[in-house]
């Protein structure tokens, strides 16, 4: 892996976090480059808010390298955070102000003017979408309009980085869609995005790389393509049975992929080409109640590094 | 000090919003209070002769007692619900955290806070006593600072406490066997000589006793008649102060730290 603490915003060698006996995160290694979106895949308990915020210089390390902008976060953690963007997991928004109120604020913890958060802030609320919301107290928001004032927020210091944990958990798919579009723009005027993710789409649609987590260790490091290349096939074709049947199946599927995953409902069958599977169980007498053949995700790649699915 | 600051500035943003509903509960409940007791108990405390209160007539026994005690509750509340909201409801420290802020910053910004609402509800309460007449020194205006400082040997190490909860259940028990005890038996409302003898030393634990011993001596003038038990207050005071300070700090850098 390139990389060195001179050339990469975020360095990590042997990067490990403990609780007590509990081990969350277990010596991992990654470089995050200027101006790249890079993801941390992986369930929930994988490590990776542990992670987050090691780099967020607000959990210390347990032990192991990292370096932030070539800073040590168990020296410098102010500075540090004077230049990062954070949007945590759980929303911090103060619900009682308003969200201008909210913004202004959150300047003044980075030691700006005040005339200088107003100008900011005027122009956060056009970005965020919420110019018209700006007097409107916190509390009767919808979970997007807050995850995007959290956004918002991040930006008031202009940084180049930004830490974004599970940034659309628990939003409807327009909210989500509307957020991305905003990460993307921010991505474009070069600022460098970190996010943690289970959603394999957030993954493909945001990262140019990402690791793959599970168990406290990094098992897989690439971008989503060079991921599918290297642990799945081109296709797959999923097979759902009816009630019953998938049980009594007993290896009339053995030969007709390159890898064959058993889920609880349904049957995956890996192969470049999965209509030519498809017609193949047809002429096996195999009667699915439901064919879908697509392109493999990180979904399939995650199922392989680790057996088990992302979301459970 | 910069960092502090901000964290006032917050909460004094939020007071801003908020302060008109607690208007009734700081500034008028102690007031209305202070008049029914001093002037409505008192008349019938005073018609059996102020030889009981050494020359005293109830309502100026009282007032500087209840300064003393108005403070102390006001801070047990400031101490806790605000402190558990902000580390566990609404999160607010933690947004705070992940700036330049530190968690000293953080701690020590909420308690200065909460001195300053303690000096607006002791300014309040202390204008009432002077336009009662139940005032007998300029001295009245240092009754402000001390209210303060008794304020803040409970504010203290409530908060502290209240950064190790997750929840406000153990709330009711500082309040149920802390706050209202004390505030009932630490010479607020009639001199602890005249608690049996044996519940007496228990007064002396009291630091709402300390506060309102010494607030009473300066509304009253009589300071300079016992000052090493003054100075003995001052000290039992400030020593919560600074232990407590300093666990408050702790506990909250360790809640932090946690996420």
């Amino acid at each position: 892996m390139p990389g060195s603490p001179e050339s990469s915003l975020i360095h990590a060698r042997g990067l490990t976090k403990r609780f007590g006996s509990f081990t969350a995160v277990d010596g991992v290694d990654f470089d995050v480059a200027p101006g790249e979106a890079f993801g941390f895949l992986g369930p929930n308990g994988a490590g990776k808010t542990s992670t987050m915020r090691m780099i967020g210089c607000v959990s210390p390390v347990t032990d192991g390298t990292l370096t932030v902008r070539g800073l040590d976060p168990r020296t410098d953690g102010p500075e540090i955070r004077a230049r990062l963007g954070v949007v945590p997991q759980q929303d911090t928004l103060d619900t009682e102000l308003t969200v201008r109120e909210n913004l202004v604020l959150y300047g003044r913890y980075f030691g700006l003017p005040r005339a200088e958060c107003g100008r900011r802030a005027d122009e956060l609320l056009g970005f965020a979408q919420l110019t018209e919301r700006q007097n409107d107290e916190v509390e009767p928001l919808s979970g997007g309009m807050k995850r995007r004032l959290t956004i918002a927020r991040a930006l008031i210091n202009q940084p180049d980085l930004l830490l974004l944990d599970e940034p659309t958990t628990g939003l409807d798919p327009q909210a989500r869609h509307l957020l991305w579009d905003r990460l993307y723009r921010l991505k474009q005027r070069g600022v460098t995005l970190v996010l943690t993710t289970h959603y394999m789409d957030e993954a493909e649609q945001l990262c140019d790389r990402l690791v793959v987590m599970d168990k406290a260790k990094i098992v897989a490091e690439g971008s989503p393509r060079q991921l599918i290349d290297r642990y799945s096939t081109r296709e797959v074709t999923e097979l759902r049975f009816g009630p019953g049947v998938q049980e009594r199946l007993d290896g009339q599927l053995d030969g007709l992929a390159d890898r064959i995953e058993h889920l609880a409902d349904r049957v995956l069958l890996y192969a470049d080409d999965g209509e030519a599977v498809a017609v193949a169980a047809h002429e096996r007498g195999l009667n699915p109640e439901t064919v879908l053949v697509r392109r493999s995700t990180l979904e399939d790649v995650f199922l392989r590094l680790t057996g088990r699915s992302l979301v459970e | 000090m910069a960092g502090l600051s901000r964290v006032v500035e917050h909460r004094a943003v939020q007071y801003r919003r908020t302060f008109r509903s607690s208007v009734f509960t700081s500034f008028l409940s102690p007031v209305l209070f202070l008049t029914a007791m001093g002037l409505g108990l008192g008349g019938y405390v005073d018609a059996s002769g102020d030889a009981v209160l050494g020359g005293l007539s109830y309502l100026e026994f009282l007032a500087p007692g209840l300064l003393a005690a108005t403070v102390m509750q006001s801070a047990a509340f400031e101490a806790t619900f605000p402190i558990i909201g902000g580390l566990n409801w609404q999160r607010t420290f933690h947004a705070m955290y992940a700036t330049p802020l530190s968690p000293s910053d953080i701690a020590l910004g909420n308690l200065v806070w909460m001195a300053i609402r303690m000096a607006m509800i002791a300014s309040v309460f202390s204008a009432v006593i002077i336009v009662l007449g139940a005032a007998h020194s300029p001295l009245v205006v240092l009754g402000i600072p001390v209210a303060v400082l008794t304020g803040m040997a409970f504010a203290a190490p409530i908060t502290a406490f209240s950064a190790t909860q997750r929840t406000p259940n153990r709330f009711n028990v500082i309040f149920r066997f802390g706050i209202t005890p004390l505030f009932l038996f630490s010479g607020t409302f009639f001199p602890i000589e005249s608690l049996p003898d044996v519940l007496q030393p228990i007064a002396w634990l009291s630091p709402l006793w300390h506060g309102v011993d010494l607030t009473r001596g300066l509304v009253l003038g009589t300071v300079g008649q016992q000052p090493a038990q003054m100075v003995a207050h001052v000290v039992v005071l400030v020593a919560i102060v600074v232990v407590s300070t300093w666990a408050t700090v702790r506990m909250i850098e360790r809640r932090l730290i946690r996420g």
